[in-house]
């Protein structure tokens, strides 16, 4: 391949600034700009308002959660996890504790995880709801993200019931949970999502058929289902482009296995089947939160395990499908109370790589859209 | 000194309008930001500015100070002088604009016999202010945005004006008073002969305000502030009153093109009468909403505070009502001033009518991007108002030469132009859909 640089598979050595066309110039966008999402920086080598290079500067908010690991306990290390995509702190967590509890050979009690999959796939929609809001607002519809954080808020209160914090949440433990499901969570549950299915027609009555919302959406950021393969994207960026991958099918976890739920997909992997594709997943997960509500199993929400964690030695890979995408924990232990290595996939570090493809020879306007659609978390991305 | 004083007295009426417009429009345009974001909450699930004073009735004064106590910031490597000038020159480009308008049969300041050619002149100088600002800023986000706004300016200008001359050749004049006399003389408002050159003008009065949807030059998610990127404290808030007192003067001009200046709905219908009772009655409920609201304020002062602003409604609303009563005072019939006090009270209404559709308008859609917005204003808007203004010609013509009553031809030029509009609408359609994802993919 003798272009590596626009194949993209490769590692860029960055945008040239000493040498410039006549009308270039170089637009440096972020890390503080209102619509990067946190502390992305993005430069930008533009043509008039057409974009011709990119390149993604990240680490703003790196704080060496991996290297943290390695200095605590297995049950110290869970709260780090949730100030990762700190808007998903369940998911985090439940993909930490699925990963050590499969190192150490036990398994969560039925209940436990049921409860894990309710709590997780309420912050499924969360999330998407973080996201639909303030994708509109990058695109210039201001109210959306009102009507977002509405419904939001009802989840987040159903997380501080439960167990005391709204945001960082550090609901589940190794082994189970730590706290019994509270008096009236069925329903405050199923009252959320009974409301949420005429909520969200109001979303897509604003937004789905609007001419200027397709304008903007439709045909702007591709991404090829090749494409998407080849950077190991995933989520709902991977689904747009018509690729039926999501783990909670793929591999089972949790207590997904015994759900009916379908994995939406688009065809043209643009701005606006991603839009279509976390839309409908918060249908389902709405669904899959239903049917979890019907029946949750009695009997203890812990397993049998010691206070003090030791792992054998080894090494575990367990994937879960957060709201971003694929999120990835590789543990190894050396058989201590300390892991000796975590490595962790972030779903939005991985699917940032997509973005100088998507962006080229869009204009700036695209590029919050493509930002926003990518749908990352800076602190995933640098953790 | 008496030469002096003789010399002035003529224009002593119209510099006390000047005086009044000047001192006031900041005032106005702080609230209208005020009502914006109570309209805004309004529609956005929740309440909007509580804190200073009752219901947030204080905070354009806070905001005003806030603005004049900020540090005052000229980046390094600014043009300076530029920099000074620009807001400056957008301010007034707007405020003179005003000069031309009646807001009433005696409320004017200068009753100019090119009017709205003055108006529309001297508010498109109003542009030189944001690109000079966003070239002197020295940044690249300043420039972008003003060069979008050039550009969207000089395209959304032309639709404008063509929208503009529909109304026109209806009025067969450019005095703004004249406009609404004969508005008055026709016995119906402009917006029903011509409805298409009227919203040809909303669409393209708010591109030229910039406006969301239209907002491109300021994009805050693209831009951050566009041309106003660089600016702060005073000369920040110099442009965003300019933009408010832009939007003061197309929501003016519509008024008096289309919409009656200061005449009430249906001037010409006797049955409709009762219409003249809506203005103190509208001050009246106001009035008592306030009384009602007071008791419920958390404090004193606040409470004291909204008690006051009822009274100046219920004053108001005395004011209003006066001009119904059979009174007369001094040899003045009460009933003769009807027109000039309730004149007023119908052009703000009106400005602030379209003013609330530009803001409804705002928090519904979602920002056009910098293509489509030239698509939008050079292969829809002026070709439409173009065959509007031909359409609106031969409808005269048929009336004049033959004999066709004027609604009639109306009616059949509009639903052609309608035609044509439809015709365009479904070509760049098609067009959009061949080229989709726009942009080129560069390998």
């Amino acid at each position: 391949m003798s272009d590596t640089r626009a194949s993209g598979f490769l590692p860029q050595s960055g945008i040239e600034t000493t040498v410039l066309g006549a009308d270039e110039i170089i637009l440096n966008m972020g890390p503080q700009h209102p619509s990067t999402h946190g502390v992305l920086r993005v430069k930008l080598k533009l043509d008039g308002e057409k974009v011709v290079e990119s390149e993604c500067i990240i680490g703003y908010l790196h704080r060496g959660v991996e290297k943290i690991a390695e200095h605590r306990s297995y049950q110290q290390f869970a709260p780090y996890v949730d100030r990762m995509d700190y808007v998903a702190a369940v998911s985090n967590g439940l993909g930490y504790c699925e990963a050590v509890e499969k190192l150490m050979g036990v398994e969560a009690p039925p209940r436990a995880r049921v409860i894990r999959t309710i709590l997780t796939e309420l912050q499924r929609i969360a999330s998407h709801l973080l996201w639909l809001g303030t994708h509109a607002l990058d695109i210039g519809a201001l109210t959306p993200v009102f009507y977002c954080f509405r419904e939001r808020e009802e989840i987040l209160k159903i997380f501080e019931k439960y167990c005391g914090a709204r945001l960082t949440t550090h609901a589940f433990r190794i082994g189970g949970l730590q706290y019994e499901a509270y008096d009236g969570m069925e329903q405050d549950v199923r009252r959320f999502c009974d409301d949420f299915a005429t909520k969200i027609e109001e979303y897509e009555q604003l937004l789905t058929e609007n001419r200027i919302w397709v304008g903007r959406t439709r045909g702007v950021g591709i991404l090829t289902a090749e494409d998407a393969i080849a950077i190991g994207a995933t989520g709902p960026v991977i689904r747009a482009s018509g690729v039926k991958w999501d783990i909670r099918k793929a591999m089972p976890y949790a207590a997904y296995d015994q759900y009916q739920f379908e994995i939406p997909t688009g065809k043209n992997g643009d701005t606006y089947d991603r839009y279509l594709v976390r839309m409908e997943e918060m249908r389902q997960s709405r669904r899959i939160c239903l049917q979890a509500i019907e029946n949750i199993p009695a009997g203890p929400i812990m397993a049998r395990i010691g206070k003090v964690l030791k792992p054998p030695p080894g090494e575990v890979y367990h994937a879960i499908e957060a709201p971003k995408g694929e999120l990835g924990y590789y543990i190894v232990s050396d058989g201590t109370t300390q892991p000796y290595r975590v490595r962790i996939r972030p779903p939005s570090f991985i699917n940032l790589q997509a973005f100088d493809r998507m962006v080229r020879g869009h204009l700036v306007a695209d590029v919050v859209a493509i930002i926003g659609t990518l749908d990352i978390v800076l602190g995933e991305v640098d953790r | 000194m008496n030469a002096l004083v003789e010399f002035f007295r003529p224009h002593l009426l119209p510099l006390l309008y000047a005086v009044v417009i000047v001192a006031v429009l900041p005032l106005i345009a702080g609230y209208i930001v005020l009502l914006e974001r109570k309209i805004m909450a309004d529609m956005q699930a929740r309440l909007g500015p509580m804190r200073v004073g009752p219901h947030g009735l204080l905070q354009p004064i806070a905001d005003a100070v806030k603005l004049l106590i900020k540090e005052d910031i000229i980046p390094e490597n600014a043009d300076r002088w530029i920099f000074w000038l620009a807001p400056l020159l957008s301010v007034t480009a707007g405020m003179l604009a005003l000069a031309a308008f009646p807001f009433g049969p005696a409320f004017q300041i200068a009753d100019l016999n090119i009017g709205l050619l003055f108006i529309l002149g001297i508010s498109s100088m109003g542009i030189f202010g944001i690109v000079l600002g966003g070239w002197a800023s020295n940044s690249h986000y300043s420039l972008l945005g003003a060069l979008r706004s050039a550009a969207q300016l000089v395209s959304y200008e032309t639709a404008a004006g063509m929208a503009v001359v529909g109304g026109l050749l209806l009025a067969g004049t450019l005095s703004t008073r004249r406009i609404v006399e004969m508005q008055a003389e026709q016995g119906t408002w402009f917006i029903f002969l011509a409805p298409i050159a009227f919203f040809t003008y909303l669409v393209a009065s708010i591109a030229e305000t910039n406006r969301a949807p239209f907002d491109l030059p300021e994009a805050e998610s693209e831009l951050v502030a566009g041309y106003m990127t660089e600016y702060s404290g005073f000369r920040w808030a110099l442009y965003f009153l300019a933009e408010y007192t832009n939007m003061v003067v197309v929501a003016s001009v519509a008024t008096t093109l289309f919409l009656g200046g200061w005449l009430r709905p249906f001037p010409g219908t006797t049955w409709l009468n009762f219409l003249d009772y809506t203005p103190p009655l509208l001050m009246l409920l106001l009035a008592g909403y306030c009384f009602y609201r007071t008791p419920r304020q958390p404090v004193k002062v606040q409470q004291g505070f909204l008690a006051a602003v009822g009274l100046l409604c219920l004053l108001l609303a005395v004011i209003l009502a006066l001009p119904l009563l059979p009174l007369a005072v001094g040899g003045i019939e009460a009933q003769s001033l009807r027109p000039a006090i309730h004149g007023g009270f119908w052009f703000l209404f009106k400005v602030f009518a379209y003013m609330y559709v530009f803001m409804w308008l705002r928090f519904t859609f979602p920002r056009y991007r910098f293509d489509q917005l030239m698509k939008l204003g050079w292969h829809f808007l002026i070709p439409v108002s173009i065959v509007n203004v031909m359409g609106i010609g031969v409808a005269l013509v048929l009336d004049r030469e033959a004999g066709w009553p004027l609604w009639q031809a109306l009616v059949l030029t509009t639903l052609l132009t309608l035609a044509v509009a439809a015709y365009l609408a479904v070509v760049g359609e098609r067009k959009d859909s061949a080229a989709v994802g726009g942009a080129e993919r560069s390998a």
